[in-house]
């Protein structure tokens, strides 16, 4: 579990992040979700104890993260896939971790067979693709077994098949009850990974909620219609109560389901050519609701 | 190359209860991070064959004069002890020796590992002691195996000419294990400046300065001026790694031993209380 409480962290006169709650809850996979630029990193390392708030509390498992005397069997994380010594081997890398922590050896061998880096385990790391190395990362987060995760931004540089075992990753760790929280400035990599969602913008609290309240929440729900006989369905839908918007060959209809106008379409002996469900994609909902806290917005004066 | 998705359960079968945080595992974790970096037993080699080579070489010289020199150099020889430490070796090794214990650190805030290495050990305090600890503890071996080898090898030489010294004479041990200990006192001083800076080419900069060029700017010929240049860490070490200096009088002061030695003690001990408060203060 982590909980997020009024945090607030200015640098100078900019706030990176603005008074935010949150709570990340065991059992699921979390989305952390926001432009570039949000506050999400910032947010992270105040979880974790690298930045100092300058208001508010973050706390994991009831205790700020800074009071453990060692972390790796608290909270498992992966902030930079870059954040290692290229010099060394992946192996070497793992073994300092773990033996800092009082973490048996034979643990390093065991998760990087888990993250698929057994044959590379002696070769140094600076030769490792981004993909390898957000592995690697992978790998340093499983090392302590911990019941809280955080990986900052983990899909990037990952290749499609990397990003479906990541994925599948994601969901066993949660299955196990663990607290699995992922950042990400994408919707659509949380889209088929994500329960829960945290959305932020600007450093402010834009949702917290379940991925399908969120969809639907944020989604206006229409049926696309496609007919010849655009004149005679607009007259009778709208009589059954329904809103026409004419855009182009097609008509979107909100306030009738699918079936009902599939049904009046029938009666009336109107023929369709297409009767589509259309729920807006959930990329649409976040770039909607963030489209007012984006940092930085290209081709827009300064 | 393929994911493996692995049929063991993620959870360790070798999980226990939370052992004791324990300071000698973080030093077991630094000494791993300091011995898989190929660097480090190359620039240890290197530096300690350096240091031996220019002993060799001072040495070789005053053998080859040494049938020049008047009777009473020859009676006296008090270039021995100057050829056993030699300034060329001793200041590279000082200069190595404080850019190694900067590396150590800022080689950790350039890649961001440092961010890896607090979230494994949240106690910040306890990583730059354990660290302080393998860099003071490596560079104290060098130092010695430098410095007995250089005296061991420039004795030898000179002994051709009957002009060696003992390690019991007067002066030798002190000058060996002042010679020794400038490499561990050099190492610990980079490495709080690691701590301060964090960037590789302020930090090696400032090191150099700070041992090289800052005692330049203090005269011995001033009282204030030449206490300053005494608190200097190269002075020090020159101070303690020579048998006999003529006593101060006014426009000539010399430093006194126990005032070389506090000088030894003082520099690390600053640079890592200085680390200390830094890495408790600052945002990671």
């Amino acid at each position: 579990m982590i909980e997020v409480n009024q945090l607030t962290k200015r640098y100078g006169g900019k706030t990176a992040v603005d008074n935010l709650s949150f709570t990340v809850r065991p059992g699921h996979v979390t989305g952390f979700l926001g432009p570039n630029g949000a506050g999400k990193s910032t947010t992270l390392r105040m979880i974790l104890g690298l930045d100092a708030p300058t208001a508010g509390t973050a706390t994991v498992s009831g205790v700020p993260f800074r009071s453990h005397p060692r972390g790796l069997r608290h909270v498992g994380a992966l902030l930079d896939a870059q954040q290692v010594h290229g010099g060394r081997s992946a192996a070497s890398h793992l073994s300092a971790l773990a033996v800092s922590n009082g973490i048996p050896r034979r643990r390093v061998a065991e998760v990087l067979h888990e993250v698929g880096l057994t044959d590379v385990a002696r070769r140094r790391i600076g030769g490792f693709s981004l993909g390898m190395k957000q592995r690697l990362g992978i790998a340093t987060a499983l090392l302590g077994d911990p019941p809280v995760l955080i990986f900052d931004e983990p899909i990037n540089g990952m290749d499609p098949e990397g990003v479906r075992w990541v994925r599948h990753l994601f969901r066993r760790l949660a299955a196990e009850g663990r607290t699995v929280f992922l950042s990400s400035h994408l919707m659509s990599e949380m889209e088929n990974t994500a329960d829960e969602l945290v959305v932020i913008g600007q450093g402010r609290l834009i949702a917290a909620e379940p991925l399908h309240s969120f969809a639907a929440r944020s989604s206006r729900i229409g049926v696309v219609v496609r007919t010849p006989q655009s004149a005679e369905l607009v007259a009778v839908l709208t009589a059954a109560g329904a809103t026409v918007e004419p855009d182009a060959e097609r008509l979107t209809v909100t306030g009738l389901p699918a079936e009902r106008i599939g049904t009046l379409a029938f009666d009336n002996r109107i023929l369709l050519h297409e009767l589509t469900t259309r729920t807006a994609s959930l990329e649409e909902a976040f770039m909607r609701l963030t489209a007012d806290s984006v940092e930085y917005l290209a081709g827009q004066p300064r | 190359m393929s994911a493996k998705v692995s049929a063991s359960p993620l959870t360790s079968a070798v999980r226990v209860a939370e052992p004791p945080a324990r300071f000698r595992d973080l030093l077991a974790a630094e000494w791993i991070k300091m011995r898989s970096l190929r660097s480090t037993p190359w620039t240890l080699g290197l530096i300690t064959l350096f240091v031996i080579g220019s002993a060799t070489l001072a040495a070789m010289a005053d053998y080859n004069n040494f049938p020049r020199y008047s009777p009473e150099s020859q009676r006296e020889h008090m270039f021995s002890l100057h050829d056993a430490f030699p300034s060329t070796g001793y200041w590279t090794l000082t200069l190595v020796a404080v850019s190694m214990g900067a590396i150590a650190v800022v080689s950790e805030y350039g890649s961001g590992l440092i961010r890896t290495t607090i979230v494994a050990v949240p106690a910040r305090g306890a990583v730059v002691l354990a660290k302080a600890v393998v860099v003071a503890a490596v560079w104290a071996v060098v130092g010695a195996v430098s410095a007995s080898g250089s005296f061991a090898v420039s004795q030898a030489i000179l002994a051709g000419r009957d002009a060696a010294i003992s390690i019991t004479d007067p002066g030798a041990f002190r000058a060996m294990v002042a010679s020794a200990l400038v490499a561990p006192v050099c190492a610990l001083i980079g490495l709080g400046l690691g701590f301060l800076i964090r960037h590789t080419a302020a930090t090696t900069a400032a090191g150099i300065f700070t041992l090289l060029v800052l005692p330049a700017f203090f005269s011995t010929s001033r009282r204030w001026s030449a206490e300053l240049n005494h608190s200097m860490v190269l002075t020090a070490w020159q101070r303690l790694s020579t048998e006999w200096l003529p006593p101060s009088r006014p426009g000539y002061y010399v430093a006194t031993i126990t005032e070389s030695w506090i000088v030894y003690a003082v520099w690390p001990l600053v640079a890592i209380v200085v680390a200390l408060v830094v890495i408790r203060r600052r945002d990671v």
